[in-house]
């Protein structure tokens, strides 16, 4: 695997941290938390590497 | 606090439920494989990776289908599905390798030629994944693809994609469209390659001409036409003229822009000798004042929206009740295809070729496309391929 493709996927598993980290945290908007998970999604996808 | 982990967990719960379904349903179309009969002209089955290593067991990989004469002619070489959510293009191909016969010279056809596109879908879209066609012995379910290669294949995308060789800037998403990676490169992205082992094939196959099928927006001025760089010019004038008086349907002919590269109707024509021609149907179905985007709009182009457009004058193409039946739109397909043939034929003796068996206009509208097509359970099964 290329370099730059190595650090795609260490941004993308940085990302779905802070994502994560950020709905861990968020105590009162619903509309944030689910969102949150919504954009989550691909990331987690792309992390996994599920076709 | 504790309401909060509630709802937390309840959300976990019902996104991972919409994930798994989605996910399931996308999977699916993925793989669903439609198989195609290997007709009576068929005599040799290759893959698009014999022409280039480097997408040989990857989804990019392809099916080519060679038609060869016993008497040698002119070579002619048919892409469709570059874009697959323009379906009209992959059931001409099915047509034609179901029916073709060709007694003099070579037509070879590519009917999947981005296999990542034809099992990608338009994310936010509301594509339907899925068509059907009425055949004497059924429906027959074919799969509706994306214009684009999936990310799952090709990724990440560049900020701005910077074509390869002339470095003209392009759309960051063109990266993953094989109508904007031609003439392709060996060591590029996965698309780049794709066009790049069809370079190959038409170098190395000699082929006269190139022609790839395409379906486009009834707001488009670029549709019902054929697209043709200056080396191609005379014959698609001819071949335009032809099927308007001889055929009776609308069709002009546009010319290839010379700064705008990437596409197939340039980049082959410059980068080997192969004259290539670009053919568009009109595809209601894409246009973007539109209903709902359902199956029956994409093969009856029957709209309102586009009905009142029409009276207003904002169409490019003819628009009545009617639609745009997609057997007219196939039916024009294989009518130009052979008219082309017709007139390489006259202008150059040497490259003449003759084909029979694909359906003309007027018999893809009186018949349907299903008439076309052949029952795979009646055939053996080393003659049919999955694409």
């Amino acid at each position: 695997m290329p370099i730059v493709m190595i650090l795609y996927y260490i941004i993308s598993i940085s990302l779905l941290g802070l994502l994560t980290w950020n709905f861990m945290r968020e105590k009162e908007s619903v509309t944030d938390m689910l969102l949150y998970l919504i954009v989550a999604i691909p990331f987690i996808l792309r992390v996994l590497r599920v076709k | 606090m504790i309401e909060t982990r509630k709802i937390k967990i309840i959300m976990l719960v019902l996104v991972a439920i919409v994930t798994v379904i989605a996910g399931i349903q996308l999977y699916q179309h993925r793989h669903y494989d439609v198989p195609i009969v290997a007709g009576p002209g068929v005599t040799k089955v290759g893959k698009l990776s014999d022409y280039h290593a480097g997408i040989k067991g990857t989804i990019a990989d392809t099916d080519v289908f060679f038609m060869e004469g016993e008497e040698e002619g002119g070579s002619m070489l048919v892409i469709c599905n570059t874009h697959s959510n323009e379906i009209v293009a992959g059931l001409t191909a099915f047509m034609i390798v179901e029916n073709a016969v060709v007694e003099k010279g070579r037509l070879i056809v590519i009917p999947q030629f981005n296999n990542s596109g034809g099992r990608n879908t338009r994310s936010g879209d509301g594509y339907p994944l899925y068509f059907d066609i009425d055949t004497p012995w059924g429906s027959k379910t074919f799969r509706m693809g994306n214009r684009d290669a999936s990310p799952l294949d090709q990724w990440p995308d560049p900020d701005v994609y910077v074509h390869y060789p002339e470095g003209q800037l392009l759309s960051y998403m063109d990266v993953r469209n094989t109508n904007r990676t031609w003439p392709g490169r060996p060591d590029g992205p996965l698309m780049e390659q794709v066009c790049f082992a069809a370079m190959e094939l038409i170098r190395n196959e000699s082929i006269d001409a190139t022609i790839d099928v395409h379906g486009a927006e009834t707001m488009f001025p670029v549709t019902n036409c054929v697209v043709a760089p200056d080396k191609s010019m005379r014959i698609a004038t001819m071949t335009a003229l032809t099927v308007k008086s001889r055929e009776g349907f609308d069709f002009h002919v546009e010319p290839s822009p010379a700064g705008m590269r990437g596409l197939s109707h340039r980049e082959i024509g410059d980068y080997s000798d192969s004259m290539p021609f670009l053919l568009e149907a009109p595809l209601p179905f894409l246009d973007q004042p539109t209903g709902p985007k359902t199956m029956d709009l994409l093969l009856t182009g029957k709209d309102p929206f586009l009905l009142s457009l029409s009276e207003k004058g904002m169409l490019f193409v003819p628009y009545d009740e009617e639609g745009w039946p997609i057997e007219r739109r196939a039916g024009q397909h294989t009518s130009v295809i052979l008219e082309l043939m017709s007139q390489m034929g006259r202008q150059y003796p040497e490259k003449e070729m003759i084909v029979t068996g694909i359906p003309k206009y007027s018999d893809v509208v009186e018949n349907g496309i299903g008439y076309y097509l052949t029952d795979p359970s009646t055939v053996d099964s080393s003659r049919i391929y999955y694409q």
